[in-house]
């Protein structure tokens, strides 16, 4: 009997059970300590879960694109997090003369309208480039070979921007319009926040609706589903590849913007944190899945904001702040190790295996 | 000249045309990011040579050269008037796309959004003869040096081959003008020979003139000697042979020995960064190369065995209770690879694109840690460790410099090598290449995954953990900002770009990507741009690498026979 369960459970199985409800019981002991101490209120709780979801949506935004590209092409476009970084990037020269020039804050509207399309063009641009000079010769390649490329695109992606407008930190300008909050009884909302929640909500609605009812939508996903059989159907298997680069693009360079108007600083690294975490948001709510990688993103930007303070804290950790990329990362490890198929589950990852 | 509206109305004639002006967009592409990269400023206070062709002037205009060439090859069938006319047109475009930029900055100012697009930048474009001349200068570069590639395209292999080898030579000694300097600066009548071909800046002018008929007539006679001289050794006695063999092997061993003292004092520091770099590369050269699992995180390692060298010698912690750092390292570099079977476990059920970015996360995870208040009682945070134990040997007083470094080093990749050589053909090495080229069908072989691949992320973090724990004595202190992710990507850049798998590749790879950039200080800041195309251009033409292992290129091979019979499939 001992002997046939021996056989059964794998070692290194109970060792990362082990580990998995080490950490679990660390999160609930933490939190429990922090909660029973009562050192946030209310509004301190609400403050950092809304800077939370708008941080998620971000996320969401960006992972969306890594979704909908593993989703085709099964693989992970590690030179995303420097698409997500070109167009905000390009955009602060017309934002920062806009702004000078006063237009920004009498038209905000307008303003941002503009500083955005020009962001999801110039990363739309390099989204497609990528593809078509990086990604399509590679295509039937064994697979560490085009992740390889994917690797040495985001590098030289990321120094060829410093080059091009140098490598210092370059400040996004204040906008009149987005400095305010607003005030529901004893919380109160930031407009940023706003702006970011609704834009990141409106996208998604979009994206959904395009990818569920139109053409192309439907195209896409029979790719998804079988590229080969999609091909005998009479769809152009490269034009929905061009297609998906290019949403995924749009849908980074405005998340970068969102990204730039809430925590202000651009610069040639900025894509590699939020890249990361965007690709852990996607694996969270299950890669390929694109209702998958909004509830990822949601769920990675509110554990990330309320995380140091609720368990962090409560285990008594100086400085909890600095570990809260730390969060993001062990989540991802976490997901990876326990539920590779995220937290909706997925078709693809039974495919794959 | 050709001016753009004839190229239009013959573009239906001549269908050469087309691809040779897709060529110069490129080209045009390639030569504007030059510019606007910074590069032409940085590389133009060097000489290629002396007073008359600059570093960032070569760049320039090599480029309108390869693009000509690269034009005038891509034709179906190669007439004179087609392949003279194809390089011309491509590098004529080449040209002509940065007078339209120089035109731009002289009209708009540039600079506000790219910052290298200074006043300086047109200058230096424009060869100092102002913005007229100096564009029709360049326009008449381009035009010239592509027309020059095409026709050089229609000479004959061996004398074709004889001015390529001469170009390649001239540009590579005048770059490479100060290591040459430096090395042979002591050594009598070779420093009189540099005298003469040098100048106080690049290839002196006769000296370039002299390499260039001295060059080619080397290369026509080594063309026709090389075999033979070949064939004479193969008839040799089998003896003789050995002899031979192991003869160039102790002169190979006694130079590495001597090396430090020839090389002197800045060359030897180049080489100790090498040999760190190499060090890291072999170890993860049996995780990525052997056993086929890309580890991006790899620099974790290298920080616990640095971390705990650092911790168990210095007086600064409670915990440096080991004075002497020869009885630390055992320890550092078995922590390390501790580790590295502990990290492997959770990885192990991953695959490919999945294993790498945990890896990644896991890299990442160390260093936040490190650098995070949480730990600092024991490792120091944000501030580092400070005075760590230098690697004293009793009885002998050794001062530590970069020079006595060298020989911890040699040491160290010496049996690094040795060892990766051993563990490559054993069976355990077997074992990994079979798990990297099918873990389904090893698996059914009878190996044993979860030991096979422990063993390859154990073995690879011992190696990391005494690169570590070399580098924290080196350094005598460590800041967690040393431990970040470029030095993951670039052990990783060096193994593939010399060959996944190929320990001399490895070698090859250090050399180039760590020691080539440290000697050409002008394109440090380049380096990871470099480090990037590198990796997407080897990708796209040679994904086995320079130094290919043997197996790996079959593997690779295999997969392009299918990919053709899918082409010709579909």
């Amino acid at each position: 009997m001992l002997q046939r369960l021996r056989e059964r459970i794998d070692l290194t199985d109970v060792l990362m059970f082990l580990v998995g409800g080490l950490i679990v019981a660390l999160v609930v002991v933490g939190s429990w300590t922090t909660l029973v101490e009562g050192k946030y209120n209310s509004r301190q709780w609400f403050d950092l879960i809304l800077f939370g979801v708008a941080l998620g949506g971000i996320y969401a935004l960006i992972a969306l694109g890594y979704t909908l590209v593993y989703g085709i092409l099964r693989m992970i476009n590690f030179a995303h997090s420097e698409v997500f970084m070109a167009g905000p990037f390009t955009a602060y020269f017309l934002a920062d003369e806009i702004g000078r020039s006063g237009f920004l804050d009498e038209n905000p509207v307008v303003g941002l309208l503009m500083i955005f399309i020009l962001a999801m063009a110039i990363s739309t641009v390099t989204a497609v480039l990528l593809e078509r000079i990086a990604y399509r010769p590679l295509r039937f390649a064994p697979r560490l070979v085009p992740l390889i490329t994917a690797i040495g695109a985001s590098f030289f992606l990321q120094y060829f921007f410093k080059g091009l407008y140098g490598p210092n930190i370059k400040v996004y300008p204040e906008i009149a319009a987005l400095t305010g909050y607003v005030q529901f009884g004893e919380f109160r909302i930031q407009n940023i926040q706003i702006l970011v929640i609704v834009a990141a909500a409106l996208m998604m609605f979009g994206l959904h609706l395009f990818i569920q009812n139109s053409r192309t939508g439907k195209a896409m996903r029979a790719v998804a589903e079988d590229k080969a059989t999609a091909a005998l159907m009479g769809i152009n298997v490269d034009r929905i590849i061009v297609i998906t680069f290019t949403l995924g693009g749009a849908l980074a360079g405005a998340a970068g913007v969102l990204y730039a108007l809430m925590f202000k600083q651009v610069n040639f690294m900025m894509g590699f944190i939020p890249g990361i975490k965007a690709f852990t948001a996607a694996v969270l709510g299950g890669i390929g899945n694109v209702p998958g990688a909004m509830v990822g993103g949601l769920f990675l930007g509110i554990a990330e904001s309320v995380g140091p303070s609720l368990f962090l804290d409560g285990l008594h950790i100086p400085a909890p702040y600095q570990l809260k990329d730390a969060i993001a990362f062990t989540l991802l490890v976490l997901v990876l190790i326990f539920r590779p198929s995220g937290i909706l589950g997925e078709k693809l990852a039974q495919k794959k295996a | 000249m050709l001016s753009s509206p004839e190229i239009l109305q013959t573009r239906s004639a001549t269908p050469w045309l087309k691809s040779a002006a897709q060529i110069g967009v490129i080209g045009g592409i390639i030569t504007i990011s030059i510019a606007l990269q910074g590069m032409i400023q940085a590389f133009s206070s060097r000489d290629v040579i002396y007073q008359v062709v600059t570093m960032s002037q070569a760049a320039i205009l090599l480029t309108f050269f390869v693009m000509g060439y690269v034009a005038a090859m891509r034709l179906p069938m190669r007439a004179a008037s087609s392949s003279i006319g194809a390089g011309a047109v491509a590098g004529f475009i080449s040209s002509a796309a940065l007078v339209l930029l120089i035109g731009l900055g002289n009209v708009v100012n540039l600079g506000n959004v790219f910052v290298n697009a200074t006043p300086q930048l047109y200058e230096l474009l424009t060869f100092k003869l102002g913005l007229p001349i100096g564009s029709l200068a360049l326009l008449l570069a381009g035009l010239g040096l592509g027309a020059l590639a095409g026709a050089i395209l229609l000479l004959p292999d061996s004398p074709r081959r004889a001015i390529l080898t001469t170009l390649a030579w001239i540009v590579g000694l005048g770059v490479l003008q100060d290591l040459i300097r430096v090395t042979f600066a002591d050594w009598g009548f070779l420093e009189s020979a540099l005298r003469f071909f040098y100048a106080s800046n690049g290839l002196s002018l006769v000296g370039a003139l002299v390499l260039s008929v001295l060059i080619p007539a080397l290369a026509i006679l080594w063309d026709k000697q090389a075999p033979r001289a070949q064939t004479r050794i193969d008839r040799l006695p089998a003896p003789t042979q050995r002899a031979l063999r192991w003869g160039s092997l102790g002169f190979g061993v006694v130079i590495l020995f001597l090396l430090p003292a020839l090389l002197g004092l800045y060359l030897s520091e180049v080489l100790d960064n090498v040999g760190l770099y190499l060090l890291m590369g072999l170890g993860l050269n049996i995780v990525v190369g052997f056993a086929g699992l890309l580890d991006l995180g790899y620099v974790a390692f290298f920080a616990i065995g640095a971390y705990v060298a650092g911790v168990l010698t210095s007086p600064e912690f409670s915990t440096g209770v080991i004075p002497n750092w020869w009885l630390a390292l055992p320890i550092a570099v078995l922590a390390s690879g501790a580790f590295g079977v502990l990290l492997g476990i959770p990885v192990l059920k991953m695959r490919g694109d999945y294993l790498a970015i945990v890896t990644l996360g896991f890299g990442e995870i160390i260093r936040l840690l490190a650098l995070s208040d949480f730990l600092k009682p024991w490792i120091g945070g944000a501030q580092g460790i400070q005075r760590i134990a230098k690697p004293d040997l009793p009885f002998i007083q050794i001062s530590w410099g970069p020079q006595a470094f060298y020989y911890l080093f040699l040491a160290g990749c010496l049996l690094v090598i040795f060892v990766s050589y051993r563990l490559k053909s054993s069976r355990l090495g077997r074992a990994w290449m079979a798990v990297r080229e099918d873990e389904d069908v090893a698996q059914a072989m009878g190996i044993n995954l979860v030991a096979t691949k422990l063993k390859a992320f154990g073995m690879g973090a011992l190696f990391g953990g005494l690169a570590g724990a070399i580098f924290a004595t080196k350094l005598e202190s460590i800041y967690p900002h040393s431990f970040n992710f470029l030095i993951s990507i670039n052990v990783l850049c060096l193994i593939i770009i010399g060959g996944m798998g190929s320990i001399p590749g490895v070698v090859v790879g250090a050399l180039a990507l760590v020691g080539l950039p440290e000697l050409l200080r002008e394109f440090a800041e380049f380096r990871f741009l470099f480090y990037g195309i590198a990796l997407v251009v080897m990708m796209l033409t040679r994904p086995e690498g320079l130094i290919p292992e043997a197996r790996r290129a079959m593997e690779l091979e295999e997969f392009r026979e299918e990919e053709t019979e899918q082409a010709t499939a579909s």
